[in-house]
């Protein structure tokens, strides 16, 4: 019983077909119920492989359904295949879970907008690609969802084609994942010339024996699959394209910017962790990224005052430390960090979407304030969003940025140093979460008269799924506790099959103070006491003192306008990689191509032409004359054989 | 009737060339509903020609050896495997379209125009089946000067030059050509005592090494010209951005598919040793074409001589694809050469119609178009995408296969060449931004109206044949296969004989060294019996 | 009997005057006339030696001759009709448009 999982993208697809075929054809309601019965029905389809899967043996969760042959040549066997097993079980049901959600909150927040069958088509065909990633059986399949997320992350990035920012968001985003495509494709093409292979299944199982552990070869190829991840999920030096998508629809923000595309990096390493635990280089190299990409973004979230640029530095950030739990072999905790991040950044993301939509799209923090009286519903969810990304204990967050950071430390390929950097980076996420908090909820009104008059709670549509994301952003780190207290992590038991093999030995540091649970606890509470300084300290700045916060710029101006303008990385970028290459191209096409080879070919022309102009002059056009040469030939000739 | 079925399909736009000639001048509907008539049957004839076909045969079908210049051994010999299948369908199918896309814009010596392009029907499906160097030579020129009318006649405004540097360019490698191929039947005579000019048996014959790669030399010289390669590429620009729609339609789908069918069909199987010599030169030069046509077309100020610099790197691929010499490889170009003429062809269509309305193709002019013409903008969109290989169409199969045989023949081509793929999204996407998007600022392009069902029924054939080739390209795949693998077969023996691992690409000349009796290719090859 | 040498000296004479005639002559008429001449001269060279090696091919070339200087004056004069009706004159010389 598997021939039901091509379902699950079966349904968005045909979703998208209808709304995208008969564009313009349907009314409202019809568009909004295609688009959120079919990520319905993909849900409960994924509920049902998932439930199949908990009554199978531990050992045995998986199934299968190939459907056709898709590139075969030789022995390159493609096939079009999908597979749930433990982990794409997690991923399928969050991408339609929370998508569902999404789609539902999108028909009220974009209820006005003249292209509502469009973005619902587009929608659908993202829920369709993401499920395509995350359920292919081999390289190539989840190559066609990657690239096809791509797609849809350019479309909705571009959504209002009439604002020039927005199309060009949603170019770089397009070019920049192509970046990172190219060593994606690199990477599996080594892949493949060493395993004769793309299936997961069979790479996995002949990679031991194709690749020498730790050899230069499997190190290139996970280096530049990281590569392909560093695109995906914007992370250095290729995330540039995250913080300008915020261009799009805010529900598109939550959805792909947040919940599910962006992690698919994360996920993809998980996916293949057993070729990337054959290469310790590459882990190092992912670990280290992945905490320079979290310190580095939240460093920039702490000075931006867009709404929605403050969550994508924050998203950039929190995918940082799914990086650092891959790097540092704890590919569970990764995974379970990007499942409660999907919830509360979701939330945060819809959370502001509704303060967008009420403040007539004003999304500068500067002209907020005091919201909280009239968005009580979206300021309660809000917060607790905001407490669980902070890590405040029992919420979400805390459990799975607890696990990474003790795994960080703990783990045989961590160091105290990851420990310090995440736990310093979890005080600045604390700082710059209610920083926004307290900036856009409380304090003084600072909108003008004619907004605040337009104030309003969002509609139903929109608030329901904020409660229900604000449930699982509270109770989702539940299935995931630490062993300290005395529980069993069902998360980590739940994926251990998948991942089976690669939970990495403790190392002695850890180890030598009473068997470590005394300094997880002891750690623990270091980070909590930070991350409530911080919360301290951002009440202090912009609440109750908010002279300080401007005193504190004015003396750090140089720091502060360095963090507003992101450090110049587009800047930098353009000026080094954007113009030389147009400068280049320019050249390459007016001196090459029309200096050089054209060049050649006009003298070559002219050349000829010069020397027949030299010899039209014999054509007199009088018949006396040729007849006349004509003759002296015919003489000259006889003449000459005469003479012989 | 089986063996006669490829002269039926070759010849039958003849009739429409004779009822055209019959039809009165002023009656410019009944001259276009001929031709559009004759296409039609054609197509639909390939399209039995295709479902004949035995796609687990190996060698030749359809063939017929019909004695023509007994003097000089030149047969009538035609016959087809999967490749010049694939490639006849597609010759086909895009005559109807050129034609229907000629129906409005094309006003003047109507009658002249659509003989031009069933005569350049009939050239194109020739050469495809010829398996006689001399009818190969001679489809091969009429395919020439129709197309130097189609440029020259109904073209833009420096048609005249566009046209002479088209002609002047391919001449010049078909004369070498002309030359070489008297030199192998001469050559044949010395060695079986008999004039031949038959594909397949001139294949079978050593030549040795010396005049192997004067001969390559020749013809790779010829259809390099064609294909265009790196750098011989500059008439194609020019001949692309002057030809009407049409003619760029069948310029890009099928004239530079001539080039790589002449390697895979001449070049290679004819002088294997000469092949595996020139294979490093030829990849350097594929890589050039596609890094510099890409970022070429970035920066073109017309959309037409954007696709054709696109063209350029997209070709780039195909060649690179035939020299990686290997199933995958080889594959995919011949995929890929179809695919170049779906998207392509596509393109310039859809380029074509935006021309009609605001006689510029200046991306300068153009933006916003998606808000008064949804439904272009979006067929517009499906090809930009295929054009960029995403997964899914049909450009990603064959670039994939491309690429993943070039990783494997060998290693630093193939990260090269992927670098192609993010610059093709570079230009397109950024030319698809220029023209589409965007808020309208020339106030010309509010009152233009969307596609009427005659362009949608141009273009839709084409989306389907992207989407089909993109998600099942298998019946193309299995149809190519046989016909590649005795290609293969053949190149590997010889480098075999010469000590060379199959599969692999490292040339270091050590094939320089020795002397022509040496490498004398004994007759193993004989794969084609 | 006259020998053949008389008959080709003719043949000759009157091919040099043919041929001055035509190099000299600006009259298309005259031309034309000059041209019938040397094709004459030429079929006189023909029948002498026919009739002196006794082979008949030379009876048939010249009837050949004979049909193809019919043909050629028809057309010729057709021509010249043409272009005295064009031009007004027949002087050769003017005649010149199809040069450089």
């Amino acid at each position: 019983m598997s021939d039901y999982l091509i379902l699950i993208p079966l349904f968005p697809l045909i979703g998208f077909l209808l709304n995208g075929l008969l564009i313009g054809r349907l009314s409202r309601p019809v568009v909004s119920t295609i688009a959120c019965a079919s990520v319905f029905a993909s849900f409960v389809t994924a509920l049902l492989s998932f439930i199949e899967l908990t009554n199978m043996p531990a050992s045995a969760r998986l199934i299968e359904q190939t459907l056709f042959a898709w590139i075969p040549v030789g022995e390159l066997n493609i096939e079009f295949g999908l597979l749930v097993d433990p982990l794409s079980a997690i991923m399928i049901l969050v991408v339609t879970g929370v998508g569902f959600l999404i789609h539902v909150y999108s028909t009220g927040y974009m209820s006005h907008d003249k292209g509502f069958g469009r973005y619902f088509a587009y929608l659908n065909l993202f829920t369709f690609s993401m499920l395509t990633l995350v359920l292919a059986d081999n390289f190539l399949l989840m190559f066609v969802g990657w690239e096809g997320v791509g797609l849809c992350s350019y479309l909705l990035i571009g959504f209002w084609f009439e604002r020039k920012s927005a199309t060009d968001a949603g170019k770089k985003a397009f070019i920049v994942n192509r970046i990172g495509d190219f060593g994606f494709l690199i990477g599996m093409f080594i892949i493949f010339w060493q395993v004769q292979s793309l299936d997961f299944a069979e790479v996995m199982a002949r990679a031991p024996h194709a690749f020498i552990a730790g050899g230069t070869l499997v190190t290139t190829a996970c280096l530049l699959l990281f590569v392909g991840a560093t695109g995906k999920s914007a992370q250095i030096p290729l995330f540039v394209w995250l913080p300008d998508a915020m261009e799009g629809p805010t529900p598109v923000s939550a959805l792909i910017h947040a919940a599910t595309m962006v992690t698919a990096g994360v996920y993809m390493i998980a996916r293949t962790s057993t070729l990337f635990m054959m290469a310790p280089d590459a882990l190092m190299v992912i670990a280290i990224i992945g905490a320079a990409t979290a310190f580095f973004a939240a460093t920039i979230g702490l000075a931006q005052n867009d709404i929605k640029r403050v969550l994508a530095y924050s998203t950039v950030s929190q995918l940082g430390y799914m990086f650092l739990a891959c790097g540092v072999a704890a590919f569970s905790a990764g995974v379970f960090h990007l499942m409660t991040h999907a919830f509360f950044k979701a939330l945060l993301f819809l959370g502001s979407g509704s303060v967008i939509h009420a403040m007539s799209d004003e999304q500068d923090m500067t002209k907020m304030g005091g919201l909280k009286k009239y968005l009580p519903i979206t300021y309660w969810t809000f917060l607790l969003a905001t407490l669980a990304i902070s890590g405040i204990p029992f919420f979400s967050g805390f459990f799975s940025k607890d696990e990474i950071l003790w795994k960080s430390y703990s783990s045989l390929y961590g160091h105290p140093i990851f420990w310090v950097i995440g736990v310093v980076t979890a005080g600045m996420t604390a700082f710059y979460m209610f920083r926004l908090v307290y900036m856009t909820f409380h304090g003084k009104e600072r909108m003008d008269d004619k907004t605040r008059k337009k104030i309003h709670e969002s509609p139903r549509s929109m608030t329901v799924p904020l409660m229900i994301l604000a449930v699982l952003s509270v109770v989702g780190g539940y299935v995931g506790m630490p062993h300290i207290f005395g529980v069993t992590n069902y998360f980590e038991e739940w994926l251990s099959p998948v991942l089976a093999g690669h939970e990495p030995p403790t190392h002695a540091l850890a180890s030598t103070s009473g068997g470590g649970a005394g300094t997880e606890m002891l750690l623990m509470a270091l980070s909590v006491l930070l991350v409530l300084i911080a919360i301290y300290t951002a009440r202090l700045f912009y609440n109750k003192k908010p002279e300080l916060a401007t005193a504190l710029r004015g003396k750090l101006t140089g720091v502060h306008k360095t963090l507003q303008n992101k450090y110049y990385i587009d800047e930098i970028y353009t000026a080094v990689v954007v113009h030389p290459l147009i400068i280049v191209s320019i050249g390459l096409w007016k001196v090459v191509d029309v200096i050089f080879i054209d060049g050649f070919i006009n003298t070559l022309a002219l050349l000829y032409d010069g020397i027949s102009q030299l010899f039209r002059h014999a054509q007199t056009g009088r018949v006396r004359s040729y007849v006349t040469v004509f003759v002296i030939g015919v003489v000259g000739i006889l003449g000459w054989l005469v003479m012989r | 009737m089986e063996s006669q079925i490829l002269t039926l399909v070759t010849f039958f736009p003849l009739v429409g060339i004779v009822l055209i000639m019959l039809a009165p001048k002023d009656r410019p509907d009944t001259v276009k509903g001929v031709a559009l008539l004759v296409s039609f049957v054609t197509m639909l004839l390939s399209f039995w020609l295709y479902s004949m076909f035995d796609k687990v045969a190996n060698g030749m079908q359809f063939e017929l050896n019909v004695p023509w210049i007994t003097s000089f051994g030149i047969n009538y010999h035609v016959g087809i495997d999967g490749i010049s299948l694939l490639m006849i369908v597609l010759t086909a199918i895009l005559t109807v379209l050129s034609i229907l896309a000629s129906w409005n814009s094309i006003t003047e010596r109507v009658k002249g125009y659509f003989i031009s392009m069933l005569l350049l029907q009939i050239g194109m499906i020739g050469v495809f089946c010829a398996l006689d160097l001399f009818m190969f030579y001679i489809f091969w020129e009429v395919m020439l000067i129709p197309m130097y009318f189609i440029i020259g006649i109904w073209g833009g405004a420096r048609r005249v030059y566009a046209a002479i540097k088209f002609v002047l360019f391919t001449m010049f490698g078909s004369l070498l050509m002309l030359v070489a191929i008297l030199y192998v039947v001469s050559a044949y005579h010395g060695f079986a005592n008999e004039y031949s000019f038959d594909i397949l048996k001139l294949a079978t014959m050593p030549i040795a090494y010396k005049p192997q790669l004067l001969l390559f030399g020749a013809f790779a010289l010829a259809f390099a010209i064609k294909v265009p390669l790196f750098p011989f590429h500059t008439w194609l620009p020019d001949a692309h951005v002057e030809a009407p729609t049409a003619g760029s339609v069948i310029l890009a789908g099928v004239l530079l598919k001539m080039g790589t069918y002449g390697f895979l069909r001449i070049c290679i199987p004819m002088f294997p040793q000469a092949t595996i010599t020139y294979l490093p030169y030829i990849c350097v030069l594929a890589l050039i074409a596609i890094i510099y046509g890409a970022l070429v077309a970035m920066v073109q100020r017309d959309v037409k001589s954007l696709v054709a610099f696109s063209s350029v790197s997209h070709m780039g691929f195909v060649m690179l694809g035939i020299f990686a010499l290997n199933l995958q490889g080889v594959e995919g170009a011949v995929l890929q050469m179809i695919n170049h003429g779906v998207s392509t062809g596509a393109l310039f269509l859809l380029v074509g119609m935006i021309y009609e309305r605001r006689h510029t193709r200046l991306i300068s002019e153009l933006g916003g178009i998606v808000k008064v013409m949804p439904v272009f903008a979006t067929l517009f969109m499906i090809v930009t995408l295929s054009s960029i290989g995403l997964p899914l169409t049909n450009g990603f199969v064959g670039e994939f296969l491309i690429l993943i045989g070039t990783f494997k023949a060998n290693m630093t081509y193939g990260v090269i060449a992927t670098s192609g793929v993010i610059l093709s999204a570079c230009y397109m996407l950024w030319m698809y931004q220029r023209v589409i998007f965007g808020k309208i600022t020339n106030p010309e392009n509010e009152k233009l109206i969307d596609l009427d069902w005659r362009e949608k029924g141009i273009l839709i054939p084409l989306v389907v044949l992207i989407f089909w080739i993109g998600i099942y390209p298998k019946p193309f795949l299995d149809r190519i296969e046989p016909a590649v693998r005795s290609l293969l077969t053949q190149t590997n023996m010889v480098r075999e004989d010469i000590g060379e691992p199959a599969f692999t690409v490292e040339t270091d000349g050590s094939l320089s060294g020795m002397t022509a009796e040496d490498v004398n290719l004994n007759s193993k090859g004989e794969v084609h019996e | 009997m006259v020998p053949i040498s008389a008959y080709l000296i003719v043949a000759v004479v009157l091919f040099g005057i043919g041929t001055m005639g035509v190099l000299i002559s600006r009259n298309i008429i005259v031309l034309f006339m000059c041209v019938e001449l040397m094709l004459n001269a030429a079929n006189l060279a023909l029948i002498a030696f026919s009739r002196s090696l006794n082979i008949m091919d030379g009876h048939a070339f010249v009837f050949l001759v004979l049909t193809v200087a019919a043909a050629e004056a028809a057309v010729g004069l057709a021509m010249v009709i043409t272009i005295y009706n064009n031009r007004e004159s027949i002087n050769i010389d003017r005649f010149n448009i199809l040069k450089w």
